[in-house]
């Protein structure tokens, strides 16, 4: 009984918050600015409690693992939840539905969490779908809102084709092996046809998840209709834990594939590099840029995933733990204008400097954290992710990709110079006020952007997890 | 008279995966292409059963897999079908082709 409380614990942490809010939902009278108060700190205490008793070892057979390296991935999806709560908190404030909101955002945090821990396909599988299934709500949250509909009836139908592909992927290999156990999938790859097979359907319903490039069309409508809290949630935590997943996936349950995933990730990142570039560099709106954004970082985390095991794990961790700072900050700020002028194209950012200096600094650090210029976090995270890629010697490959950053240093700069240097005489953006948990949430993440990279125990205590 | 083996359910399965891969890529109504995703469930299902039955009948697996399957499925087509509703209240229509608003 001890074991299966200290094992469990992140995950019981949500169930409890989840209660905690079907009762507040269930009582009457309170007011949002009181609640969205409340769920912070419950989210603060979560994310807090996860460093301590933590346990490693399994449950349940072998159907529920916990390592510290999953702790710690846990752990940052706690960070990722309780920011967004900080950061879109104009949007979540005046909401009709906020507790609904955070119990489909809390559920699907559960259910990433399991996907991380699950030792077995059918785990694996349920989780998948209680992570994805209450998304797909979020996403309709404004529901007199034409594009948010429109956002979620592309995102419902993707997923759930997605994961039909891989079920079936999942039934063939179950076939060909005769066991749902990922520790007992490994000895009984030999990489016959149907095997391959199996595998492929397998990665092409990871790469629906995690916006890989053929696989990424829902990716800009799902980000640009769904309403800002949804979309920032779903760009960074709901990115981070499938990379997880995808990683356990390649260096554990199929690594004896290892030459067949090698060629497919090599192809399929400088797709993703080149396609989400080119398409960043002509976007109008915020969201959608962020959305072509976030593809071009998901090829930088795919182009360190293939560096194998020893570095490819650490590097990509440590990237997503700058990815959800700087993500979120610039989310952060985006939201905040949206909310409160109603605008989302790049050209209204003209000028923002002289009416909003401190939106404009967060904005640039997380901008220059996204390209990757040295003195923000960003630097460190794709220095390693470009490292981990050349570990495996195929120095052509991370030269292409290492092209793409200069491709991407020109659009996140065209933001920069906006903010700064052009001049808007006709309709200058008006002095926002910046309540006080949006600004400790942006102070928060501008302080990870800044200090992530200079604290070189971070990544050492990342590369002693396992 | 041919007994039917496993060879006859995985022909019929994956032509059901290719019938249901076909109609959600092709067709425009909502509800049909949730009904083509049906298609592909089931032809995952009955892959897990004849694979259990036939390949590996020393463990239930593939039936319990068959089942959470069912039980999921019906759970996504709520959630789709509820904003399918929601997405006809909004655009009257529930054509894709008609709702299409955003573009690159």
């Amino acid at each position: 009984m001890k074991d299966f409380l200290l094992l469990m614990k992140p995950e019981l942490q949500l169930t409890l918050i989840l209660f905690l809010l079907v009762f507040v939902k269930l009582g009457r009278g309170i007011k949002n600015d009181l609640l969205l108060q409340l769920i912070q700190v419950l989210l603060l205490f979560n994310f807090v409690l996860g460093f301590f008793l933590n346990r490693n070892g399994h449950l349940f057979g072998d159907l529920y693992q916990s390592t510290s390296l999953f702790i710690f991935e846990k752990n940052i999806l706690n960070l990722s939840a309780y920011l967004v709560s900080l950061v879109c908190a104009d949007w979540l404030r005046k909401s009709q539905n906020l507790p609904e909101f955070f119990l489909l955002m809390v559920s699907s945090m559960l259910g990433m969490f399991l996907m991380i821990s699950s030792g077995n396909l059918l785990i694996f599988y349920l989780s998948l779908e209680l992570s994805s299934i209450p998304v797909a709500a979020m996403v309709n949250f404004d529901l007199l809102k034409r594009k948010s509909s429109e956002a979620a009836m592309k995102l419902i139908l993707s997923s759930a084709f997605s994961s039909g592909v891989l079920l079936f992927g999942i039934s063939l290999l179950y076939g060909s092996t005769g066991t749902i156990s990922f520790s007992e999938i490994p000895a009984r790859l030999n990489g016959n046809t149907l095997q391959v097979l199996a595998f492929i359907l397998i990665f092409c319903a990871f790469a629906f998840k995690l916006s890989i490039v053929p696989f990424h069309l829902w990716t800009a409508d799902v980000y640009e209709g769904a309403p800002i809290a949804a979309t920032s949630f779903l760009s960074v935590a709901s990115k981070g834990a499938f990379a997880f997943v995808f990683m356990g996936f390649l260096y554990k349950t199929f690594l004896p594939l290892g030459d067949i995933w090698y060629g497919m990730l090599v192809l399929l990142t400088l797709c993703t590099l080149l396609i989400g570039n080119l398409f960043a560099l002509r976007q109008q709106n915020i969201k959608r840029f962020l959305a072509f954004s976030s593809i071009a970082q998901v090829g930088f985390i795919l182009l360190g995933v293939s560096g194998g095991a020893p570095l490819g794990s650490p590097s990509v961790v440590y990237f997503i733990l700058i990815y959800v700072f700087s993500n979120l900050a610039a989310f952060g700020v985006a939201s905040v204008i949206s909310e409160q002028t109603g605008k989302e194209n790049i050209d209204d950012y003209n000028g923002l400097y002289k009416t909003n200096p401190f939106l404009s600094w967060v904005l640039t650090l997380a901008l220059f954290s996204l390209a990757g210029i040295p003195p923000t976090a960003g630097f460190f995270g794709k220095l390693f992710l470009i490292t981990a890629g050349a570990s495996k010697g195929n120095y052509g490959f991370i030269l292409t990709g290492a092209l793409n950053l200069v491709i991407s240093l020109y659009y996140y700069l065209r933001i920069v110079r906006a903010i700064f240097f052009e001049k808007n005489d006709v309709t200058p953006l008006k002095n926002i006020h910046v309540s006080v948990s949006v600004r400790f949430g942006l102070i928060i993440c501008s302080g990870g952007v800044l200090l992530t990279g200079l604290f070189s125990w971070i990544y050492d205590y990342i590369q002693s997890l396992h | 008279m041919i007994e039917p083996g496993l060879y006859h359910v995985l022909f019929i399965s994956s032509a059901l995966f290719f019938i249901g891969t076909y109609g959600f890529l092709t067709r425009r109504n909502l509800i049909t292409m949730l009904m083509s995703l049906e298609l592909i469930l089931n032809s995952v299902n009955l892959n897990f059963v004849a694979f259990n039955k036939w390949l590996w009948p020393g463990k239930l697996d593939g039936l319990f897999f068959a089942l959470f399957v069912i039980a999921i499925a019906a759970a996504e087509a709520a959630v789709a079908i509820a904003i399918i509703i929601n997405l006809y209240r909004t655009h009257q229509s529930i054509d894709v082709e008609k709702t299409e608003e955003m573009k690159n």
